[in-house]
């Protein structure tokens, strides 16, 4: 039963990044890399997805949208954060507006530095967040298995 | 004709397999069109499985109620179908399937669902008008609503239906793409990696609730194609062959088209339900 590591669905926000990250996820789509192999699904739906890709740092503008769109998502869940910026702020991690990585908002499983991060970083990272989800997967039916009895 | 009970069982139990290997197809040959390698022919049945991994949260508990209903009555529409029952009943219980899937997407509260259930509302105007034309053809024709009766027909001598009907046939092959929520008519929801209004009137189901409904699509492929098929039921496997290209075109249509406005897509539909129904059941009547 992992099914799960078959067809995970991403949903991809962009935070407050230069948009040189949210140009490799989306190369990530195009023929070259083809992450539609793996069943991969770039929804726009929080409540259809698997995986949160976030690009850019968090700001106070965004933070709110960050933490909803995590929260709308269905257990099990995973967050990626893609890209430098988004790893620990980046080279705006001093700037007044910037609250720094996605890690102080929403809990992070795995990081993927660069700038720009590459498509091929990109799918490594979502790889390995197969296997954390596949892991979650279980604790979440040990759970409700526990909660059943 | 074979055991009436047999074909509704079959229809209950291969659908599912049937509908998901046809999606899995259908993905590969967009994937091969549009220069990718695309994922597994498996892939629809690993999409619903995850689908039922994951934990179950709705909106409102009677969500999963109204859900399970589509489901039901897509396969009670199916059944009757392939059963080879009356096909006026077949329509009905599909319009019925169809209400019971708005209510669900109304009953989420959200914007973005309301529209996409508006939308579907507003599909469902649009193809109803050429389902009643084609069964009224199918009557014309060969003097009964029974599915049974329109086979036997066309097999013992009475030529193939698509010779008498020819335009109510390239009529409900039009309206096969709103059906089948393809482009440019995937208005109120669609498949693949497309988004619109979010994901229309599926946009509030997540989890379980979300497999059902794609359970209850596989459904329905396999239902819609099998309309098609009766078409050229006097010759089975030409039927397969016709069945087969009408498929293919459906996905290379919605390769090469964008998505058009609900205007257009209701418009062009009774407008193609108007001219193929009446040219076609004028003839019917004159000759």
């Amino acid at each position: 039963m992992a099914n799960i590591t078959k067809s995970p669905w991403i949903i991809h926000y962009d935070g407050s990044s230069c948009n040189g990250c949210d140009i490799e996820v989306l190369a990530c789509l195009t023929p070259l890399y083809d992450i539609e192999r793996f069943g991969i699904i770039n929804t726009g739906n929080p409540k259809h997805a698997d995986i949160f890709l976030i690009t850019g740092g968090i700001n106070y503008q965004n933070v709110d949208i960050v933490k909803n769109t995590y929260e709308q998502m269905v257990d099990p869940k995973v967050v990626v954060a893609v890209g430098i910026c988004a790893t620990s702020g980046g080279v705006f991690r001093e700037c007044y507006n910037i609250m720094g990585g996605v890690n102080e908002v929403i809990p992070v499983d795995v990081y993927v530095p660069g700038c720009a991060v590459r498509p091929e970083a990109i799918i490594d990272g979502v790889v390995q967040a197969l296997g954390i989800l596949e892991e979650k997967r279980a604790q979440l039916e040990k759970e409700q298995g526990g909660a059943k009895k | 004709m074979i055991n009436p009970f047999i074909g509704a069982i079959l229809f209950v139990i291969l659908a599912p397999l049937l509908g998901g290997l046809v999606a899995g197809i259908d993905r590969k040959v967009t994937a091969h069109m549009q220069g990718r390698v695309g994922p597994p022919v498996l892939q629809p049945f690993y999409d619903i499985l995850k689908l039922f991994e994951k934990e179950s949260v709705v909106v409102r508990p009677e969500i999963n109620f109204y859900i399970f209903c589509y489901l039901v009555f897509l396969v009670i529409t199916g059944a009757i179908f392939y059963a080879g029952e009356d096909i006026l009943l077949v329509i009905f219980a599909l319009t019925l399937a169809h209400v019971f899937l708005v209510i669900a997407a109304f009953a989420s509260s959200s914007p973005y669902a309301h529209v996409g259930a508006e939308r579907e509302l507003l599909m469902m105007m649009a193809v109803e008008p050429m389902l009643i034309l084609a069964a009224a053809g199918m009557y014309m024709t060969t003097g009964s609503f029974f599915v049974s009766d329109i086979i036997d027909h066309q097999s013992m001598g009475g030529g193939l239906l698509v010779l008498s009907i020819p335009l109510l046939f390239i009529g409900i092959v039009y309206i096969l793409t709103i059906k089948l929520r393809k482009s440019p008519f995937d208005i109120s929801t669609s498949h693949h990696a497309h988004q619109e209004l979010v994901k229309g009137l599926t946009t509030e189901f997540a989890g379980p609730t979300l497999g059902m409904y794609e359970i209850a699509h596989l459904y329905e492929t396999v239902f819609l194609l099998g309309f098609v098929w009766l078409f050229f039921a006097g010759a089975p496997l030409l039927g397969i062959v016709v069945v087969a290209v009408v498929y293919f075109l459906e996905i290379l249509i919605d390769n090469t088209n964008t998505r058009a406005k609900w205007q257009f897509a209701l418009r062009s539909a009774w407008l193609v339900a108007l001219v193929t129904g009446i040219i076609n059941l004028g003839a019917l009547v004159v000759l």
